[in-house]
């Protein structure tokens, strides 16, 4: 069955796209292969590893499990958006740096947009809270003590 | 001076590019006119195909080619046998390897039978529905012993039994130990391994420039040079003409290192014929056939000691099931057979297996690779020896370790790099005796235990110990040059798939050469960059690669001291390095950048002596006698909730002796990554096969990988046996986390629950509560 | 609704996505038309009419659920379960409305209507009407909505006086669909008799179900350890769970005795605890 297309006008990290995408391109898809912001990363496309986490409307959401479409009038924020400019890498960014947070990079992306949102709401979490907010975010290569740790650093370290 | 960087928890080079999405994985590559492929899979684990009609498909609009095995003509062939059975007497072997496009049968759930080539992905899998397949539907091998039996359906037609091998190792004399022992303990124990699952799944983009006459591929690979060397040999290209590139990798844990998969003989293929890109990215579901796997054995082992808990012998007899095809040989088994032995004095030791084809996808190497089978085996038994014995778990290792004086162990089998099993150094007892301090043993036992027992909670403890055969040869090498801006780069054959190798060779490289390590620029994974080697595989990275990097990187040392020293016009032992630069020790005013002795090394014009090399570039290759044997011990202390069967972990210890250590930071990542992948093998993931041979849990959703709030915090310290076998002392570290794990759930398990003394072991891997449920039955 | 009655079957409602996107990336499900109903948010919000109660529209994403303070307050047993619903990024899009029209038997939220005996509201282009919980859920993935129907609502009585609740689940891991899940609510009297239990359970069988004999057979009397075992040994016998890849039946049915064991007596202490 031939898809239909629609017009759409997204905002990513400050600037609004206006492209013609299929119904049922996925929200991922667009952004990796329209936009070319390749930087959110596919790992299941059932929702579950969280490597595609992206902000929508200032809230972590899962962009496997959405269509570009929805995308129309709303603005995005992916990892390509973190950093303050070239220079400077978001604190979240640089922890994660410091502490050996990642490993192979795959998930990363998905966890700086979770976290950064997590931080934003809870800036004093515990080490519970973390595991907590983190638990929707699968990664294999790290066994996560590293990531929890770079949490908490830009935690003190925002706080300070 | 600069500072050491070698030993030094530095943060990576490599984390800038990854932590704001600009660095390149395979499915970011994108090129003009790039096609979509998707591969049409089998439904069905055995049957014979009689027929495949493609042309609705064909016809579909958005597609460009469908292809079946037909159409590949004499391209298609059975792979190579990427590694032979190493040379052990009386062995059987059957090699059969895997095919790009299933012609006659299949084999399994997930073998290709066609692939689709469109101008999407999407429209590519809209063409699948569109293939019509015709399959005689056959009898399903699944279960290992039944496969064994003369009347059973044959995996492949020619293969009675489908006996895949069937090998025999022996050290000593068991029987007569046999008859000496004061106690013999036999179980049968099974352990089944999983899916690697990382993050990125698989992933190949192919691209032929006609005119240009070279072939790139951008492949998820862990070996990019050996697979260069053999697509060119199937496409009758020489190898110059072919360049794999591994990028950034998304986790690898040697399923990625498996090669020859169909899609990548099939991908570089089709786009030569269709002279345009062509893309094929595995999604999760296919990865779960697509994609290798470690699965099960099933052991029926046995132990014989002397009455104060010494190992007189050991005999194993273990089923292990390979899947439908053998391309990796015996790896698994054989480090099963291997590391069974562990830390321990087995005098006496007879070992036999049987690789059995099944109709389910191929097993190679996961993290461990066949080591946590045989551990399983070992550290159980000796938990079962200990209880029968009235001797503490701990003190029944401590009594059989290898002493540290008897170094190198030689245990005479024969081990996965072709060599006999040989330990090069070790020091077992200090790091028994430092976990059982960290994890708090004797405190717990004796006062945590007896006071959580009587408040109604169910805590129990675990140890286990391991030995890793690591960092195996052949072979590595690496190119070191000092360029004119001063700055080092440095290129090796293997690729890297999140173990900092980007840092790691560049801590070695910069203190050789004296510069900051942010200053060093790695390339690994590009086989125009570099063309030799074998690969991220038997956590050899550091070892071999590392070894190499630094022979060339002390070669280069050694040019730019005798460049400096003509310049100088002094001694060479006059000079000091550091800081990017050489200078005269105790002249101020005398320091050339070594940019400037790179230029001078390298004149536009002008004669040379006879034998001058230009610029400051060395290449070097590092090929160890053999492997260097890491060892470490795991203890736990978990809490069950003895109706529910949930679980807690307390407290997890590592103690690892991994020999010099060069980043403490990335070693302890290594380690906690293994552990947590053990944890998913010991109670969360299991692959769920029917009798039909449907994986019935294929999805992220069914197959359980831990998340946060399933792997606990670990505490780690280490011991240093610095390896003789290589100069900088190292030894691997990749899998070691992952390889306890299972027997150290078994042990806490029964502990918490007070299961064995009970009448009920815990003698398989995975648990559950499911599982445990069903384990305890008899108690309620 | 227009739109639903033309393509009936074939057209799908897109809400939160977080349950039909998976099905469609599967090729399980392909409908031909999908209908956003994303921007009615008329239907999302929690109301409190003057009668008391709630009313939750069925577009109201778990995260606003979760970050109102109100919910634990008037509705703790939601509030309860919430954490273990997947997990935050899924209950950033997930509406309550969608959970419930996609009936998985495994799911929390249904058996918490159940519990709380909520009313669910049912709109088409042919007017609407209002289906009690137990008559909702038909059999696994079915509800009794038409084929041009959209849930926009769910009422929930107010709590009675002297009420507790509790909600407990067993699952793989944090956020895994239950392997077997409770929720109860219990009102006492003044005396700390039962006037009232409801026991619901998810994943149980096809569909949730209210355990009726065993709630009944706590009216009347105090709720002592005695009691609850019997409640918990008669749903135990009462129920025919399915089985899956992680629990056989028998441990299904283990377990759920163990948690409605463990949950009656957490909600009747609630319950102690509110007199």
């Amino acid at each position: 069955m031939a898809s239909d297309t629609h017009q759409i006008a997204v905002t990513v990290n400050g600037t609004q796209y206006q492209r013609s995408v299929e119904s049922r391109l996925l929200l991922s898809d667009f952004l990796r292969h329209d936009l070319l912001l390749a930087g959110t990363h596919v790992g299941c496309e059932h929702g579950v590893c969280g490597a595609c986490t992206i902000i929508f409307d200032g809230t972590p959401v899962r962009s496997c499990l959405m269509l570009a479409v929805q995308g129309d009038g709303h603005a995005i924020t992916t990892v390509e958006g973190l950093a303050t400019d070239r220079d400077h890498l978001h604190p979240l960014q640089q922890s994660m740096r410091d502490c050996h947070g990642l490993q192979c990079g795959y998930c990363t992306p998905g966890i700086l947009m979770t976290m950064k949102v997590f931080l934003d709401e809870c800036p004093q979490p515990t080490e519970a809270q973390v595991r907590e907010a983190l638990s929707g975010n699968l990664c294999r290569c790290t066994g996560y003590q590293h990531i929890v740790d770079a949490v908490m650093l830009a935690a003190q370290r925002t706080r300070s | 001076m600069a500072t050491r960087s070698f030993g030094a928890p530095i943060p990576r080079n490599e984390d800038a590019r990854l932590l704001s999405g600009q660095a390149l994985f395979v499915d970011d590559v994108e090129l003009p006119g790039m096609l979509h492929a998707a591969f049409l899979r089998s439904n069905v684990a055995h049957a014979r195909i009689v027929s495949i009609d493609a042309s609705a498909a064909r016809s579909r609009s958005g597609v460009i080619a469908v292809y079946t095995a037909q159409d590949l003509g004499e391209y298609w062939s059975p792979g190579p046998l990427l590694v032979p059975p190493p040379p052990i007497q009386g062995i059987t072997f059957n090699q059969r390897t895997q095919v790009p496009l299933a012609k006659d049968k299949v084999r399994h759930v997930g073998e290709p039978l066609a692939v689709v080539i469109a101008e999407s992905r999407y429209l590519a899998e809209d063409a699948l529905g569109d293939i019509v397949v015709d399959l005689e539907q056959l009898a399903v091998v699944t279960d290992l012993e039944k496969a064994l039996e003369d009347s059973s359906a044959r995996v492949h037609d020619d293969v009675r039994s489908n006996v895949a091998a069937r090998v025999r190792q022996q050290r000593g004399n068991y029987a007569a130990a046999r008859v000496r022992a004061d106690k013999i303990i036999a179980r049968r124990f099974s352990y089944d391994h999983g899916a690697s699952s990382p993050i990125e799944t698989r992933g190949i983009v192919a691209n032929w420039d006609a005119r240009a006459n070279q072939l790139t591929v951008w492949d998820t690979t862990q070996a990019p040079v050996f697979l260069r060397n053999g697509l060119a040999g199937m496409l009758g290209l020489s190898e110059r003409q072919v360049r794999v590139i591994a990028p950034f990798v998304g986790g690898g844990f040697g399923p990625k290192i498996m090669l020859f998969y169909p899609e990548e003989v099939v991908l570089p293929w089709a786009a030569q014929n269709l002279n345009r890109p062509v893309k094929w990215i595995e999604d999760r579901l296919e990865h779960f056939f697509a994609t290798t796997h470690e699965r099960g054995q099933t052991h029926d082992a046995e132990i014989v000691l002397s009455r104060d808990g010494k190992i007189l012998g050991i005999k194993d007899v273990f089923l292990h099931d390979t899947g439908a095809y053998n391309p990796y040989g015996l790896t698994v088994p054989i480090n099963s057979q291997c590391t069974l032995l562990g830390p321990y004095v087995v005098p006496n030791y007879d070992s036999t297996f049987t690789a059995v084809f099944t109709n389910k996808p191929i097993v190679t190497p996961y993290r461990g690779a066949g080591r946590q089978h045989g551990v399983f085996v070992i550290e159980r038994l000796l938990d079962i020896a200990a209880r029968e014995l009235g001797i503490d778990p701990v003190e029944i290792r401590r009594r059989n370790l290898i002493p540290a004086d008897a170094f190198p162990y030689n245990n005479e089998i024969i081990y996965q790099d072709f060599t006999q099993l040989s330990y090069d150094s070790g020091n077992y007892e200090p790091i028994l005796d430092k976990a059982v301090e960290l994890v708090g043993y004797r405190e717990f036992v004796s006062n945590e235990q007896p006071r959580a027992r009587a408040e109604g909670r169910h805590v129990g403890i675990g140890i286990a110990c391991y030995v890793e055969g690591t960092g195996i040869g052949p072979y590595e090498g690496a190119k070191v040059q000092v360029q004119a801006n001063g700055k080092v780069s440095v290129a090796t054959g293997i690729g890297t798939q999140g173990q900092g190798h980007f840092t790691v060779f560049a801590q070695i490289a910069a203190d050789q050469i004296g510069v900051d390590v942010r200053n060093v620029d790695v390339v690994t994974g590009d086989t125009d960059q570099f063309y030799w080697g074998a690969g991220t595989f038997a956590s050899r990275g550091a070892v071999v690669a590392g070894n190499a990097v630094n022979e060339a990187a002390k070669t280069v040392r050694q040019k730019m001291l005798r460049l400096a020293a003509e310049h100088f016009e002094c001694a060479e032992e006059d000079l000091e390095i550091g800081n990017g630069e050489i200078s005269v020790v105790g002249v101020p005013g005398t320091s050339v950048r070594i940019g400037e002795l790179a230029l001078k090394a390298n004149p536009m014009r002008g004669a040379v002596r006879p034998g001058t090399e230009p610029g400051l570039e060395s290449t070097q290759y590092f090929g160890p006698p053999s492997g260097a044997t890491a060892s470490g011990v795991h203890a736990m202390i978990v809490e069950v909730d003895p109706q529910t069967f949930m679980l807690r972990v307390l407290k997890y210890v590592v103690v690892h002796d991994c020999g010099t250590i060069i980043n403490p930071l990335i070693l302890a990542g290594q380690i906690h990554g293994g552990v947590a992948q053990g944890i998913g093998n010991a109670f969360y993931e299991q692959l769920v096969f029917d009798e039909q041979g449907q994986l019935i849990n294929a999805s992220l959703a069914d197959y359980l990988l831990p998340s946060a709030l399933e792997v606990p915090r670990m505490e780690i310290a280490h011991t240093v046996t610095a390896s003789p076998l290589n100069p900088l002392g190292i030894k691997g570290a990749g899998e070691a986390g992952a390889i306890p794990v299972g027997p150290l759930f078994a042990q806490a398990i029964e502990n918490a629950l007070g299961l064995a003394e009970r009448g009920v072991e815990l003698n398989e891997i995975p648990l559950s509560p499911n599982r445990l449920f069903a384990l305890t039955a008899k108690l309620r | 609704m227009a739109l639903k009655a033309e393509y009936g079957d074939d057209g799908r409602f897109l809400a939160g996505g977080q349950s039909l996107v998976p099905t469609l990336n599967f090729r399980l499900t392909q409908p031909a038309v999908l209908i956003d109903i994303n921007p009615l948010t008329v239907c999302a919000g929690v109301q409190h009419p003057q009668s008391g109660g709630l009313r939750v529209g069925a577009l109201t994403r778990y995260r606003e659920l979760e970050r109102d303070p109100a919910t634990a307050q008037d509705l703790p047993l939601m509030y309860e379960a919430l954490p273990h619903i997947a997990h935050p990024q899924i209950r950033n899009r997930g509406t309550i409305g969608g959970n419930l029209a996609h009936a998985d038997p495994a799911s929390e939220m249904p058996a918490i209507i159940l519990a709380l005996a909520g009313k669910l509201r049912a709109r088409s282009r042919r007017g609407e009407r209002w289906i009690a919980a137990c008559d909702f859920f038909v059999g696994a993935l079915t509800t009794a909505l038409e084929h041009d129907e959209m849930l926009t609502e769910v009422e929930l009585p107010p709590a009675p006086p002297h009420s507790g609740t509790s909600f407990m689940e067993v699952a793989r891991r944090r956020g895994d669909f239950a392997l077997v899940g409770v929720a109860c609510t219990v009102q006492l009297d003044e005396a700390e008799r039962c006037v009232a239990a409801r026991i619901a359970l998810c994943n149980a069988a096809d569909t949730p179900i209210l355990a009726e004999d065993a709630g009944a057979s706590l009216a009347g009397e105090q709720i002592s350890s005695s009691k609850i075992d019997q409640a918990a040994d008669l749903i135990r016998r009462a129920i025919d769970p399915g089985g899956n890849v992680h629990a056989s039946k028998e441990f299904q049915r283990h377990l759920a005795g163990v948690l409605t064991r463990r949950a009656l007596a957490t909600a009747s202490e609630r319950a102690r605890r509110g007199l």
